[in-house]
């Protein structure tokens, strides 16, 4: 599969196509938001935004078991909201308010919400593999029958707990899927720069790993192809590695411009925007216009409501300083 | 009296809590078949299984990695990192992700991994085999770090170590594997609770590992000719039991730390700033402070026994203290 004009597989919809779509809408206009809020300077630090990868947040994450464990990046505004965590609460951790998942302890960066088995957003490169390890190894030692995904971004594969992680997965087959989200840039810097293989999945190869390349922004794609990674997962057949290949609208975080892009790829991505690319696909499959447009403005009312809620919450208590730092 | 060796304390330590609790794994390079390079985990992998005593590739990363998250899905891991020096290969893990882990999620995770890992020097290992490695982890709140230096403590602090919901970093010191002690109360030894291991009403020396016999040795010297020592060994330094030092220091009202790293950033150095804030009032003498050469380990015998302080070089600096 090329890095542009790739064609999806012909996959049957699942069983809820709805859900797929609300799920992507909410999490694009939450991140309009987390943009606005940013320029407001109402968000700290920086932030990483998602948009145009959520067809593999969206499409990874349900096709999972709401006990299943993800965890990810940085970039992670996606992942945790398609796993199951509630807008308001994201948004407050976002603005560092009390209320947040994190109360208001991690921000932008480090979204968790473990009662949806969003297990963590990590901001170390690399650092979410070997954990992902843990958490498969700790649910099958315990008996339990869970799948643990990964997120981690193109530029991890060069890393080195990337290849510690594949390898001893490999070598223990644990229930695993690793998700590569290649959006060609690792930071600022095009894939090829940095990046001696052509195609990431083959780096599965060396650690006798199954591998699947799919279209990330396919939303249907990605449910299908991690919906059997999870089925082997459970079946103990050992870990996948699938790389999605997908592109980021905005830069690498919200300070970058992203002026390093060749003039015409951002547009060219744009007309491959998963969102609107799959409205096309369940209008061809007898969806009518006017139910996917009210399903959208739902969506946005929702995240709208859930920013109000948020921003109505007050800053942590001072005590919450010296909370948690140990038991 | 029984005695066991300090190794046989932490292999005991370790079935023990494995009978306890079947959440305890052990993981790490060479714990499972072969017993531990250093044969800590010996005989662990025919009484428990390969599914709880996990030998892995040379992979710190990955090591750490898996610990931290088997401990969020409810194990009790306790990950084996041979030779202490190796935790810059997963410094992330340890420093990154272990101690901040329940922090940055408010509070959502517990993390109870124990890393053991083999520390000090002494033994010929040279420059990348002798650090005492808990001094790099001084910055970083969120991890516990327990240094036993007899049997009984290797028991008990590591029994307390698999039982803490808190990352516990436990440094066992190479040249004391093979050294006994008594074993006629093997128990859990609490966290932050300094031992009095010699009274003395003339100053106050604090050693671990180590040091903590060799300023033993020296407080024997020093009595001979008249100088009683305080001998305390923190067998934690997070927590750290200052109460323990300040109140020995309002009988002897001098201090001497004697420690196995260079004094740039390490515990003791600390130890002498948190004494001279909370107790200036109390001391009638500067604290001693007794490090290592401020330079890499040496391989040469001679080189090494001059890196490291001696029972020789506690002693002058306790006389030169008790004589200010």
């Amino acid at each position: 599969m090329s890095r542009t004009g790739a064609q999806s597989p012909s996959v049957a919809l699942p069983e809820k196509p709805l859900d797929l779509l609300r799920a992507m809408h909410e999490i694009r206009v939450f991140e309009d938001h987390v943009h606005r809020l940013f320029a407001q300077g109402m968000v700290r630090g920086s932030t990483h935004l998602c948009q145009g990868q959520e067809a593999v947040s969206v499409g990874a994450c349900h096709a999972l078991r709401e006990d299943d464990s993800v965890t990810c990046t940085y970039r992670g505004h996606g992942a945790v909201l398609a796993k199951g965590a509630s807008p308001d609460r994201a948004f407050a951790e976002i603005l560092g308010r009390q209320g947040g998942l994190c109360n208001g302890k991690g921000g932008s960066m480090h979204l968790t919400d473990v009662a949806v088995g969003a297990m963590g957003s990590f901001a170390i490169v690399g650092a979410q593999l070997p954990i992902a390890n843990g958490l498969a190894l700790g649910a099958r030692t315990r008996g339990r029958d869970r799948v643990s995904l990964c997120f981690f971004g193109d530029g991890t594969t060069n890393i080195g707990a990337f290849h510690e992680a594949l390898n001893l997965a490999s070598i223990w087959r644990l229930p695993v899927i690793f998700l590569c989200e290649n959006n060609g840039y690792g930071e600022y810097t095009p894939l090829a720069t940095t990046t001696p293989v052509e195609q990431l999945v083959d780096r599965a190869d060396s650690y006798a790993m199954a591998k699947q390349q799919v279209d990330g922004n396919d939303v249907v794609a990605v449910f299908e192809v991690v919906s059997d990674a999870a089925r082997r997962a459970r079946e103990g057949a050992g870990p996948t590695f699938v790389e999605a290949l997908t592109y980021r609208h905005k830069g690498h975080s919200r300070g970058d411009p992203a002026k390093y892009r060749p003039e015409g790829e951002l547009e060219s991505w744009l007309e491959r925007d998963p969102i609107p690319a799959y409205e096309r696909r369940l209008i061809a499959e007898g969806f009518s216009a006017q139910e996917l447009e009210e399903l959208t403005t739902k969506a946005r009312e929702a995240v709208d409501d859930a920013l109000e809620r948020a921003l109505s919450w007050p800053e942590p208590d001072a005590e919450a300083l010296a909370e948690d730092v140990y038991a | 009296m029984t005695e066991i060796t300090y190794r046989e304390g932490l292999n005991l330590g370790l079935r023990d809590a494995m009978e306890a609790d079947a959440d305890v794994i052990v993981l790490g390079e060479d714990v499972a078949a072969a017993g531990g390079a250093f044969k800590v985990t010996d005989g662990l992998l025919g009484a428990f299984g390969p599914q709880r005593v996990l030998d892995t590739p040379i992979s710190e990363q990955a090591i750490i990695g898996a610990a931290i998250g088997a401990a969020v899905e409810g194990l009790r891991p306790v990950a084996e990192i041979m030779f202490a020096d190796f935790a810059a290969t997963c410094f992330d893990g340890i420093a990154n992700e272990l101690p901040k882990y329940r922090y940055m999620t408010g509070g959502q995770v517990s993390v109870p991994v124990v890393v053991r890992m083999a520390n000090g020097a002494g033994g010929g290992f040279a420059a990348q085999h002798s650090q005492s490695v808990e001094n790099w982890f001084l910055n970083v709140p969120g991890l516990k770090v327990a240094v036993p230096g007899t049997p009984a403590d290797a028991y008990g602090l590591l029994r307390a170590a698999i039982e803490d919901p808190d990352p516990v970093l436990f440094f066992e010191h190479k040249g004391l594997y093979n050294s006994r002690g008594a074993a006629d109360t093997l128990e859990a030894v609490p966290f932050g609770r300094a031992a009095t291991v010699r009274q003395g009403s003339d100053l106050t020396i604090v050693a671990s590992q180590l040091m903590r016999h060799r300023a033993i040795e020296a407080a024997e010297e020093l009595s001979a000719s008249g100088i009683e020592a305080t001998v305390i060994d923190p067998r934690t330094i997070v927590p750290f039991d200052l109460e323990a030092v300040l109140s020995s220091l309002e009988a002897t009202n001098r201090l001497v730390v004697a420690q196995e790293c260079p004094a740039a950033g390490s515990w003791g150095a600390s130890l002498v700033a948190q004494v001279t804030g909370a107790a200036f009032e109390l001391l009638d003498a500067p604290p001693g402070l007794l490090s290592a050469k401020d330079t890499p380990v040496p391989y040469a015998r001679n080189l090494e026994l001059s890196w490291l302080p001696s029972v020789a070089d506690i002693e002058a600096v306790c006389r030169a203290t008790a004589a200010y």
